[in-house]
């Protein structure tokens, strides 16, 4: 039932019903960036970088691709100068807690991003959430969460859950982009359940 | 119990009211809201009463404790009644002669009267005061003349008839057209239209749906809808039912921020009332139409007032914004259609139901209709709120209700629209005030704060101070606006302590383009509104800052020296004796200096040396002049001078 015809960088696309624009696309092969999308999560829409220009009834706007559900007769053009630019302004940012986290470095390359643009920032986490969520949606744990707001907002093992559950599972290790989770499961594996084996 | 039953009824009782109502016997009410509660109404209130009855006059004269009447700056506020005899700044000690002289001996106490700064004449009846004679209280002007505790009050000026002409003279279908027509816009900030937005969540299929009251009031200095929830309940929630009928929705929140206590007890006590009266709950006045009210305290975060993360708080869960392009009128609340407006909004609802929109529309320009309410606050004479009919310009809310900028200063700029609105200079005065002519020059209407800015204030400094606030509300969940904006704060500091670097104002832009066009929210995408709005109107004071490393109101501290002038100073001593510092070196009749080294930049001096004197200054993006050899020091009098 691929009921909804658009385009997407000037091929036309088809998609269900519920589909986002960033699920088209990569069902079609065409690139879009992300940082804080997975596939078995739901759409998160932090990281901005997604975000692409779609044109409806004559007029353009931005919006994020992994959030944005897919229209018919709209048209997405995953590139412009304006969305290089906010890709490129985004990239510059993270790269001030994590200027070589492997996949930032990927998409600097890509739009052009000066590291060390802005001043240094002493926590690596990027805030993609990828832990916090995986822990609650798949692994259903919830042994670590968000704590506190804006720029003083970090990710927090919640002690109690980790010492039971983190040991046998750790899915989300792999899903950090920075390595910032790992170090924060250290620290309170270190301060709140330490290892008998480790400490004697 | 007391159940009204019918539209009848309701008239009835209300009849009844007012024929026990002697509009003769007099009647003191007194400003109880929180400005006049902090300056000391309730002190005043409890004289009253004591007073009263020492004098045996209890029964013969009334006390009426009501909502917030504007004039903030000069609380605690009494009104006699009838007369309209009314007196600023009542400290307890005045209570026993205002009895004594006006209630019993019909005389007027001079001393207590307004002055009119500009004739210099007192004024007797709180009509004739400039600050109010110049505003239209269509929505706020009840608040001085009842109790908001009393639905007696309430309903004795004719409340909720609006309620029981909407829900039984007119369809639920009309009541929506009339808000429509009336083309009431959301007076929360965005001025979207309420009747659009109604007609979206009745059109949704979802049979449950809800309507809501955005009290999270949180721009810095404005404070109208906390005046309007202490002072007149139950025209927010008469609103609010009104509200519901038309969409269909027979359930109702107030989201009030938690640190408005006296607005969430008021509230809770006029829901008791109307619930009490048959106004609220089964079946009202007889309609078939069921309505039930719940208030939730927010948890300290500015970002809840905005829709979607008032809606997640509403639910339990952390205030974040969602990210989803779906309208909440159409999903909102537990996914359910949900209309969000702002207090202010409810409030006229009513009035646009017993009036008509016609009415309505007459007041206003072509694209707002009717009045706004503004808080007015900064370097005002008149700090206070100010309801004026959509249209009025700037220049007649700042200069004549505001009575100008105090001190012999000189206006530089308005704030307007809250932390993510703009500033607009001096030559756009003339403007005005309407969503799209704010939206125009760059600032916005937001929910109605206008700060005030004289020429001591940076307009680089202004930015920065916004800034500040947005970084520090920011919920932290999208890039653009929790690192952005970070960052922008830094830079903007940066400049403001003579750290600027050419570049930077680009980087700036840079910056707010990428939040504007990408922040997942209303707060990321409008934070850079005080740097783009002051860039716009004041870019030389930001290139000042950078290349010149001067202040040019010589505010920033970082890029000032205080300097005495050898050829001014005295020797009176009088800064040399306050500095907390001891960064004053002199004696008598030897000439002040500072030492530059120890000097903290507190200001006392500058405030200190008398003004026939003037001779502390404030220097920037200049030397100091080294100071006099000692030797050359002494102060020789004039006349020897002259010989």
């Amino acid at each position: 039932m691929s009921d909804i015809e658009f385009e997407i960088d000037g091929k036309k696309v088809t998609a269900d019903k519920g589909m986002t624009v960033l699920e088209v696309a990569r069902k079609e092969g065409i690139y879009i960036p992300t940082l804080c999308h997975h596939e078995k999560l739901e759409p998160f829409g932090a990281c901005r970088v997604c975000i692409v220009e779609v044109e409806s009834r004559g007029s353009t706007r931005l919006v994020v691709s992994c959030v944005y559900p897919a229209e018919k007769n709209i048209i997405v053009r995953t590139r412009s100068p304006k969305v290089d630019r906010i890709r490129k302004t985004i990239v510059e940012l993270l790269m001030a807690h994590a200027p070589d986290a492997p996949q930032l470095l990927e998409m600097a390359a890509v739009y052009g991003a000066v590291p060390n643009r802005y001043e240094k920032d002493p926590s690596f986490c990027i805030h993609c959430g990828l832990c916090v969520r995986y822990c609650a949606e798949v692994a259903k744990k919830h042994a670590l969460g968000f704590v506190d707001r804006g720029v003083h907002k970090e990710i927090s093992f919640i002690p109690e859950i980790a010492a039971k559950e983190c040991h046998a599972c750790k899915a989300c290790f792999p899903l950090c982009p920075t390595s910032y989770l790992q170090a924060v499961f250290v620290l309170t594996e270190a301060l709140s359940f330490p290892d008998p084996a480790k400490t004697k | 119990m007391l159940q009204i039953k019918t539209p009848a009824q309701l008239e009835e009782f209300r009849e009844g009211l007012l024929s026990k109502r002697d509009p003769n016997k007099p009647c003191i009410t007194l400003c109880s809201g929180s400005a006049c509660h902090a300056s000391g109404s309730t002190e005043v209130a409890a004289r009253l009463e004591e007073e009263l009855k020492t004098q045996g006059l209890a029964d013969q004269v009334d006390i009426r404790r009501t909502g917030c009447h504007g004039f903030c700056e000069r609380g605690p506020i009494i009104v006699i009644h009838p007369d309209e005899i009314c007196y600023f700044q009542v400290q307890p000690d005045d209570v026993a002669e205002i009895i004594t002289e006006t209630i019993k001996g019909k005389k007027i106490i001079e001393r207590l009267l307004y002055t009119d700064p500009v004739v210099n004449e007192k004024i007797i009846h709180e009509s004739r005061i400039p600050f109010y004679k110049n505003q239209e209280r269509l929505v706020f002007g009840s608040n001085g003349s009842i109790d908001p505790k009393s639905i007696d009050d309430y309903l004795a000026i004719g409340g909720y008839s609006a309620l029981s002409k909407a829900l039984t003279a007119m369809t639920d279908l009309e009541v929506l057209g009339e808000v429509k027509k009336a083309n009431l816009r959301g007076r929360g900030g965005a001025g979207f239209p309420a009747g659009i937005k109604w007609e979206g969540s009745r059109n949704a299929p979802e049979p449950i749906k809800y309507v809501i009251v955005n009290a999270d009031e949180g721009d810095p200095g404005a404070y109208m809808d906390r005046a309007l929830l202490e002072g007149n309940p139950h025209c927010i929630l008469e609103g609010l039912i009104i509200g519901g009928y038309a969409v269909k929705a027979n359930e109702g929140y107030f989201y009030v921020r938690q640190e408005y206590p006296l607005a969430v007890i008021n509230i809770l006590h006029a829901i008791k009332e109307a619930e009490r009266y048959g106004l609220l709950g089964e079946n009202i006045l007889g309609s078939g139409f069921n309505f039930k009210v719940h208030v939730h305290q927010g948890a300290g975060a500015f970002v809840c007032g905005e829709s979607t993360a008032l809606m997640t708080s509403l639910e339990g869960k952390a205030g974040e914004p969602r990210p989803k392009y779906v309208r909440s009128n159409v999903k909102g609340l537990w996914e359910r259609p949900s209309v969000l407006n702002n207090v202010e909004t409810w409030a006229n609802v009513p009035m646009i139901i017993n009036k008509g929109a016609d009415w309505f529309t007459s007041i206003g320009t072509e694209s707002s209709k009717g009045t706004k309410i503004f808080s007015l606050v900064g370097k005002i004479t008149n700090t206070g709120l100010v309801e004026v009919p959509m249209g009025t310009t700037l220049r007649e809310i700042i200069f004549t209700i505001g009575g100008g900028i105090p001190g012999g200063r000189k206006f530089k700029a308005v704030q307007t629209g809250g932390p993510s609105g703009g500033c607009i200079p001096e030559d756009k005065l003339d403007l005005q005030v309407g969503f799209d002519e704010l939206t125009k020059a760059g600032s916005m209407m937001g929910s109605g704060g206008m700060i005030a800015m004289d020429e001591d204030t940076c307009m680089v400094d202004v930015a920065r101070y916004f800034i500040a606030f947005l970084t520090d509300e920011s919920c932290g969940k999208c890039v653009p606006c929790r690192e952005g904006l970070r960052q922008m704060h830094r830079i903007l500091t940066n400049i403001t302590q003579g750290k600027g670097k050419e570049g930077d104002i680009e980087l700036l832009e840079e910056l707010a383009e990428t939040a504007v066009e990408a922040s997942l929210c209303a707060l990321g995408k409008s934070a850079p509104n005080p740097f783009l709005s002051t860039l716009k109107y004041f870019r030389e004071e930001y290139e000042a800052h950078i290349r010149e490393k001067r202040c040019p109101a010589l505010s920033c501290k970082e890029l000032i020296n205080f300097y005495i002038d050898p050829e001014k100073c005295r020797a009176c001593g009088t800064c040399r004796k306050q500095c907390p510092a001891s960064a004053i070196n002199g004696d008598k009749k030897i000439i002040h200096i500072i030492d530059q080294d120890k000097c903290t930049k507190c200001g006392t001096c500058f405030e200190v040396c008398p003004t026939k004197f003037g001779a502390v200054t404030k220097l920037s993006g200049v030397p100091v002049p080294p100071p006099l050899p000692e030797d050359q020091r002494t102060i020789k009098k004039k006349s020897k001078e002259n010989e």
